[in-house]
């Protein structure tokens, strides 16, 4: 940037590395120029950066995995970081029996390709043992029940590292979440007593029966994750991108029709061309009109999108303000 | 090819600093309806007649209803050059912690200063700040310009104000720009209302900083972070130190040292999952192999023969408390982690306590509360590998934990070292 006039670009102290910088050029015959980063590349360094920090300093590792865009992400990024060496940690679904098969089908096929381990966390099995009870009514959702069938799965592997792909661009509470993130006995979530996190320096540090959980793409924001996952050609479950469906509208979104979702007055079953932006429990993701058929043609309709894909697609973000604040304080991803 | 770029903010409410980024958020368009929404149904709730941008940022129940901003929170956004990272950080004296943490990776920090009030102690704290944690760019932004008719002699004693008080730290870049948040001056728009400066925006500040040279590129420092020997049949005999780099360009075929051993070897590959590179820069995370089969582990140092870092176990640095609970006094001793290394060390001496707002040194302190900032001698069990922290913000700066609580305490800003 040139300094024009003004009092703006005037160069004050010269420091004593900018001192020395100058010398190294003038008496070496010719400092190479770093190889230049994209901000992808940047992004996925760091990321990859964050999870072998986290594996180095933890007995029992585990990545929780939904078969979403996200945990995809984060499933690359922990090959890339370990290669060529396998994967040295099971990843975790837990799985509220509510999932697209589309979705089922993708995890299996992840799974199996890779060869890695998976951890299935019933919420289903929980409810059957009685140690979470069912929501009832057209509205229920097994949401808020994944957070007790998660932690008691993490309880009962003693897992002291989780991983998640959170990213802090998508809400408020999560924006001010550190990437080592520490939970009590209980899993809960403090937010106004957190550690100080600064420069790359992560403290994994834990007792026994409390864990961390480490989100390596917090820095990530949607775009960021849909160009990356262009660029690496990176796989995906089929409800992402433009297909037709029966579906129902409430709330403004288009639910998907399925055994687990009772009509309300009023609402009715249509057949329209549809995708959605995430892919969590079917009773609360919501799928909208598209004809997004690529991940080039997402990119473009994420661009032009005026909303958040909280906003337009997660039903259970919508009951209050603090909403995620809430959930994760009791220990939700 | 877009760039990452990191930015911290500080700055009190007064100051306009979280209508600056709303602003910059909203003129670049990266506000989303629903969140507009939620804001405007906010500002509605608390009985405001304009859209309260600082909404967008306040994100903790306590915060909204409290009207302050409690910790750092990052903010995302972008332009077709590049994507920027920015950690916002609230400007009251009790929160230095934050403005430690959000200060530690950016490249540029933006000083809300408002044109009415002048350089305040709050601004020097956060400018010292800035400099302490070795933020390359600084822009100063001059807000509420509207409040003092778009004056250039204001602008222009605002400025001076700050340069008398900027020749006592050490800032190597330092910029300054006249704006209002609240019209959007000067923020991502050129301001109609200043026709007599001819400066560039905010934004176009922030998209135009050079922040290539900001990395250390002569050190060669590679902090080994994992070891890795995959026992598979096609890489029976592989074994990869992984790690980011964190200092200098490391070559295929270099020579190079291990730190502790002192055996030197040459690097034979550098792999990534993509395939093997002939050279990597900081932040790279890579892989690398040597030529000899010799014992390296997590916390080991890879530098060159010729250029190594201090190995000591006396660490003097300057240091900032971020305990509530506890503070530092000499003779206790912590945990501290220092690039992968863990190690125990013991506070030998405290040789003052820096006032962040006067600068003045009081030797006379023996011990540091929270956001009280030092200079402190360490000694540690092992050797560390380090270098000032002016020379490389990566092998410069510790931190120190509590061993009973787990809590990080402090954070250390090695200096010039002996």
């Amino acid at each position: 940037m040139a300094c024009l006039q003004g009092h703006w670009g005037r160069s004050l102290v010269l420091n004593e590395y900018d001192r020395l910088k100058r010398d190294v050029v003038e008496h070496y015959p010719s400092p190479v120029p770093a190889p230049h980063l994209s901000h992808l590349r940047a992004l996925e360094s760091e990321s990859i950066h964050i999870i072998r920090e986290a594996v180095a300093e933890s007995e029992n590792p585990v990545l929780l995995f939904s078969g979403g865009k996200d945990s995809a992400l984060v499933l690359r990024l922990a090959m890339k970081a370990f290669w060529p060496a396998r994967l040295p940690f099971p990843v975790m679904h837990v799985d509220t029996g509510h999932n697209f098969d589309e979705v089922i089908e993708f995890r299996d096929r992840t799974i199996a390709e890779l060869e890695i381990d998976l951890i299935v966390a019933s919420v289903e099995e929980a409810i059957g043992q009685g140690r979470v009870t069912e929501e009832t009514g057209p509205r229920a959702s097994r949401n808020r029940l994944q957070t007790e069938t998660l932690l008691n799965a993490i309880d009962k592997h003693r897992f002291d590292v989780v991983f998640g792909g959170a990213r802090r661009d998508e809400e408020k509470a999560r924006a001010k979440e550190r990437v080592f993130s520490f939970r009590d006995e209980f899993g809960q979530w403090d937010p106004k007593n957190q550690r100080p996190e600064l420069w790359a320096l992560y403290n994994g540090r834990h007792r026994n029966g409390e864990h961390i959980r480490v989100f390596p793409i917090s820095n990530w924001t949607e775009m960021d994750v849909w160009q990356y996952i262009e660029e690496e050609e990176i796989d995906l479950p089929a409800v992402y991108f433009s297909h037709r469906r029966r579906v129902f509208e409430r709330d403004g979104m288009l639910m998907a029709e399925s055994p687990y979702l009772t009509l309300l007055d009023g609402e009715r079953v249509f057949e329209a061309v549809v995708r959605f932006r995430t892919v969590g429990d079917m009773t609360c993701t919501g799928g909208f009109e598209s004809t997004a058929s690529s991940v080039q043609d997402i990119i473009e309709e994420v661009s032009a999108s005026r909303i958040t894909e909280r906003g337009a697609s997660r039903a259970d973000d919508r009951t209050a303000d603090a909403a995620m604040e809430d959930r994760k304080r009791e220990g939700y991803f | 090819m877009t760039e990452l770029v990191r930015i911290a903010t500080t700055g009190s409410v007064d100051d306009g600093k979280s209508t600056l980024i709303g602003r910059l958020l909203f003129d670049s368009k990266q506000i989303f309806q629903d969140q507009l929404e939620a804001v405007e149904d906010a500002s509605r709730k608390r009985g405001t007649d304009y859209i309260d941008l600082a909404l967008l940022t306040d994100g903790l129940r306590a915060e909204r209803e409290q009207g302050i901003t409690i910790d750092v929170a990052y903010r995302y956004f972008a332009t077709p050059k590049r994507k920027f990272v920015l950690a916002d950080t609230p400007g009251h004296i009790q929160y230095t912690r934050n403005m430690v943490t959000g200060s530690s990776t950016a490249n540029i920090a933006l000083i809300l200063v408002d044109a009415r009030q002048g350089i305040l102690e709050q601004t020097r704290r956060h400018s010292f700040l800035a400099s302490l944690l070795g933020v390359p760019h600084l822009i100063l932004c001059v807000n509420k310009m509207d409040l003092v008719d778009w004056s250039q002699e204001r602008f222009d004693e605002v400025v001076e104000e700050f340069l008398q008080f900027a020749r006592r730290l050490d800032i190597s870049d330092l910029r300054f720009v006249p704006v209002s948040a609240l019209e959007g001056d000067n923020v991502v728009q050129q301001s109609q209302n200043m026709p007599w400066y001819h400066g560039p925006t905010v934004l176009e500040m922030l998209e135009g900083i050079h922040i290539g040279s900001d990395q250390n590129l002569i050190d060669v420092r590679f902090p080994v972070q994992y070891v890795i020997r995959p026992q598979l049949r096609d890489y029976q005999d592989f074994r990869g130190y992984a790690g980011k780099v964190a200092g200098g360009l490391i070559k295929r075929g270099d020579e190079v040292m291990v730190l502790p051993s002192g055996f030197s070897t040459r690097v034979r590959s550098i792999e990534t999952y993509e395939g093997q590179l002939e050279e990597a820069a900081p932040p790279m995370s890579i892989v690398i192999t040597l030529e000899d089969d010799i014992d390296v582990s997590r916390g080991d140092m890879i530098c060159r023969p010729n250029n190594q870092p201090h190995a000591s176990q006396d660490i003097d640095s300057m240091l900032a408390w971020m305990s509530e609970g506890s503070s530092l006094e000499v003779g206790a001793k912590y945990a501290i982690k220092h690039t992968t290394r863990w190690g125990r060390a013991m506070v030998k001496d405290l040789q003052y306590r820096l006032d962040v707002n006067t600068l003045h040194r009081d030797e006379s302190a023996h011990m540091l509360a929270l956001n009280e900032i030092g200079r402190v001698r360490l000694r540690s069990t092992n050797p560390f590998f380090f270098d000032g922290y002016r020379r490389n913000r990566d092998s410069g700066s510790f931190i120190l934990v509590d061993e009973r609580t787990n809590v990080t305490v402090a954070a250390g800003m090695i200096t010039g070292q002996s």
